[in-house]
């Protein structure tokens, strides 16, 4: 054993193979080499950034989290004033973030799953209409869409002395849309309860009929039962109640009007503009994994009897979500980042709460450290979820 | 041998970074030749670039003043237009040697943010601006209204407690950029604009029409405008603030641009030539790092502060801002300038 290897690497030896030239030698050398010249750009990065701010007297450190903040912010999720902390304001800022990432994520799905399948319809009309969507939201920067959106709204909306009556209470103009305000009485907790059980019961009884479908092939109409369950029963919780529900309605004042829930024009704008972008994109994604199933396997199913709609839900789908999910986890991130762009119409994210907390303390570094971690575990806890699914939906082999 | 090579480039590189700390800013400006100056992106009046792209108003004439002081020659500033968020790591990170960009000098800044402060070019307030038509005498009613405020800024934070402290409700609009503030409150977006009196009075010029605004009488807060620069380095520091004081000098002594070259030659008062720097043996500018003709220079270059004022902002200019309490501590102002000697 140990005369072989003796003796191969003599017989490398004999061919007079400088170690410049040795596979090994050199790749052993780059690493150590990277692995250098990324450890000391760390140590002189951070050893300038100390040096400079001990020379400019500024603080360092995040105990600046806890001060008072003194600047009030125009739309918040949870309760926030100008006595709240610069940790509360970054803490608005990135529940703001998050809201335009859910809600943007979910409308771009839908309008890009429509778009995507409607560039494949036989329809020539739906189909070349769907085509312009794509190119023209897919070649404009993103900024400019915010932009477009944000001055479509503030320009053609009336003015807020001139506000559009709707029905139901609600008022529409520049600053946004007026709604009533629900106001839950004391006996309301009964209700969420009631959608708990009305949830747990549906997926039991969706459950039960697979497993009967299974041994007797019989079908049962689920979802119409679990749509009865889930809202039938908070309906019941709601009457039995008392009906514990009023409105605060929105009425005009001097300025604005009072009362009321108001969605800002601000989050409209920007969470229309990251939709309508995101789905441009997503709807290229949807047709190329409906593309990428092989014709045979719906002729296949076809040849098999089964109808064109089964064919779809139950064959093509399928396959498609296999060549669909990675690329889509990339746009979902992509509206998460994109969201930044926020702060350039005013709507409070994480970018914009951030940036004035560290105009008004000047901790310019640490802020922007609480940005990049945020960010990161935002995108990281995306495609842990999206990798999961993925792993769920792959093609299982036997 | 090459690897060996390599390695030591890249090394040096990687140490380049770190020892590129700079030596004091006035060797640095001279041995660049010219001045980085931090300005306001657009503000009539104060930091604008006209039709044909030279930035003109009072804050870009102090940047010209120090330039004339150190080098003799107004022109030697290159500008760069921060935004209320951007001038502070601007001026931190040695991006610009100098910040006149309407700035209140607070103690936070002073300390925490490791600026230095000292002479105030403009003694401001911070006021409110409605259109006429909401019909509203004192900042007092506004209960209720749509506030537009730039981020960032002093005037946030005393936006918040005015509010507070009055028990008024408001809802802050806050945008980044000035000109997205304006455009905010252009389209409606919001019933009041505030900011310091003087930004205003500047911005009534730039809505489309101007009479349809009034600014209210209430000033709720005091807004010193202050150059800044960089704490840690007194030469220069001293330098932008006596600069300031020369302008403010002049005016006292009745030296203009026009007639500066007139009383250099004739003057027989000691102050004002040593002012000048004709006195034998005066060592006030060399003493300052500059050479003894720093003060002529100066107004030779931008003129005294009553004229930048003047030609910039004052009564004869759209903004017809009056001298108030910028006027010379002689004429009940607060403009005054230590003794120069």
């Amino acid at each position: 054993m140990t005369d072989h290897a003796i003796r191969v690497s003599s017989h490398r030896g004999d061919s007079k193979v400088s170690p410049i030239y040795d596979p090994r030698v050199r790749s052993i050398f780059f690493q150590i080499l990277t692995a250098v010249i990324v450890v000391l750009a760390v140590w002189s990065i951070s050893n300038n950034v100390a040096t400079n701010l001990a020379r400019a007297n500024i603080a360092s450190g995040y105990g600046f989290l806890s001060g008072r903040s003194g600047f009030d912010i125009g739309f918040a999720m949870i309760s926030y004033s100008s006595d709240s902390t610069y940790g509360r304001a970054i803490l608005v800022g990135l529940l703001n973030t998050l809201l335009i990432a859910v809600t943007g994520i979910i409308t771009a799905t839908i309008i890009g799953f429509i778009i995507g399948i409607g560039r494949l319809s036989k329809n020539w009309l739906i189909a070349k209409l769907c085509t312009v969507y794509v190119e023209v939201f897919r070649n404009i920067p993103p900024l400019l869409v915010i932009f477009f959106w944000y001055s479509g709204v503030l320009s053609s909306l009336p003015q807020v002395r001139d506000s559009l009556e709707l029905p139901l209470g609600m008022f529409l103009n520049n600053r946004g849309l007026a709604f009533p305000k629900p106001v839950w009485g004391e006996t309301a907790w009964v209700i969420p309860i009631a959608l708990l059980i009305g949830i747990v019961a549906s997926v039991v009884v969706a459950s039960w009929a697979k497993r009967r479908q299974m041994r007797t092939g019989e079908q049962f109409h689920t979802i119409w039962v679990s749509i009865g369950l889930i809202v039938g029963i908070p309906v019941l919780a709601f009457l039995a109640a008392g009906a514990p529900l009023t409105f605060d309605f929105p009425v005009a004042g001097r300025f604005n009007l009072s009362g009321g829930s108001v969605i800002a024009p601000e989050f409209v704008a920007l969470y229309l503009a990251l939709s309508f972008y995101t789905a441009s994109f997503i709807a290229e994604i949807i047709r190329a994994g409906i593309r990428g199933v092989a014709k045979g396997q719906s002729e296949a199913a076809f040849a098999l009897g089964l109808q064109p709609s089964t064919t779809t839900r139950l064959v093509v789908v399928p396959q498609a979500m296999r060549i669909i999910i990675p690329p889509l986890t990339s746009q979902y991130l992509n509206l998460t980042k994109n969201s930044s762009l926020g702060v350039a119409i005013g709507f409070p994210e994480l970018v914009s709460t951030g940036g004035t907390t560290m105009n008004q303390t000047g901790q310019a570094v640490e802020i922007i450290s609480i940005w990049l971690i945020v960010y990161l575990t935002i995108s990281i806890a995306t495609s842990l979820f999206m990798n999961w699914f993925n792993a769920r939906m792959a093609l299982v082999e036997r | 041998m090459k690897k060996t090579l390599l390695s030591t480039a890249i090394g040096a590189a990687v140490f380049g970074i770190a020892s590129a700390a700079s030596a004091g800013t006035l060797e640095d400006v001279k041995a660049k030749g010219f001045i980085q100056c931090g300005v306001n992106t657009g503000l009539a009046g104060f930091a604008q670039p006209d039709a044909s792209g030279n930035w003109k108003g009072f804050d870009v004439d102090y940047c010209r003043a120090v330039a004339a002081a150190v080098f003799g020659d107004p022109d030697k500033v290159k500008y760069t237009p921060t935004t209320a968020q951007s001038r502070f790591t601007a001026l931190q990170s040695g991006e610009v040697d100098l910040l006149a960009r309407n700035t209140t000098w607070s103690i936070g800044r002073d300390t925490a943010l490791g600026f230095n402060f000292r002479y105030v070019n403009y003694y401001d307030g911070q006021g409110f601006m409605v259109p006429k038509s909401l019909n509203v005498k004192s900042a007092l009613e506004l209960s209720g209204a749509a506030v537009c405020v730039q981020s960032g800024t002093t005037t946030e934070l005393n936006l918040a407690d005015y509010f507070r402290a009055n028990n008024l409700e408001y809802k802050p609009v806050v945008f980044e950029k000035l000109e997205e503030v304006n455009a905010a409150y252009q389209a409606g977006r919001c019933d009041v604009y505030t900011t310091d009196q003087s930004g205003l009075y500047s911005i009534r010029l730039a809505v489309s029409n101007p009479d349809d605004h009034v600014v209210l009488p209430e000033i709720i807060s005091k807004e010193p405008l202050a150059p800044a620069v960089r704490q840690g380095d007194d030469k220069w520091f001293d330098i932008v603030t006596w600069t300031g004081y020369a302008l403010v000098q002049a005016e006292e002594m009745g030296i203009t641009q026009a007639n500066v070259d007139e009383i250099k030659g004739s003057s027989t008062n000691p102050d004002v030539r040593r002012f000048l720097g004709v006195e034998q043996d005066t060592k006030v500018g060399t003493d300052l790092g500059l050479t003894n003709d720093w003060a002529y220079n100066i107004i030779k270059g931008v003129g005294n502060y009553g004229e930048v004022f003047e030609r910039n902002i004052g009564a004869d200019t759209p903004l017809k801002i009056q001298r108030g309490l910028n006027a010379l501590w002689t004429k009940g102002g607060l403009q005054y300038a230590p003794p120069i000697r």
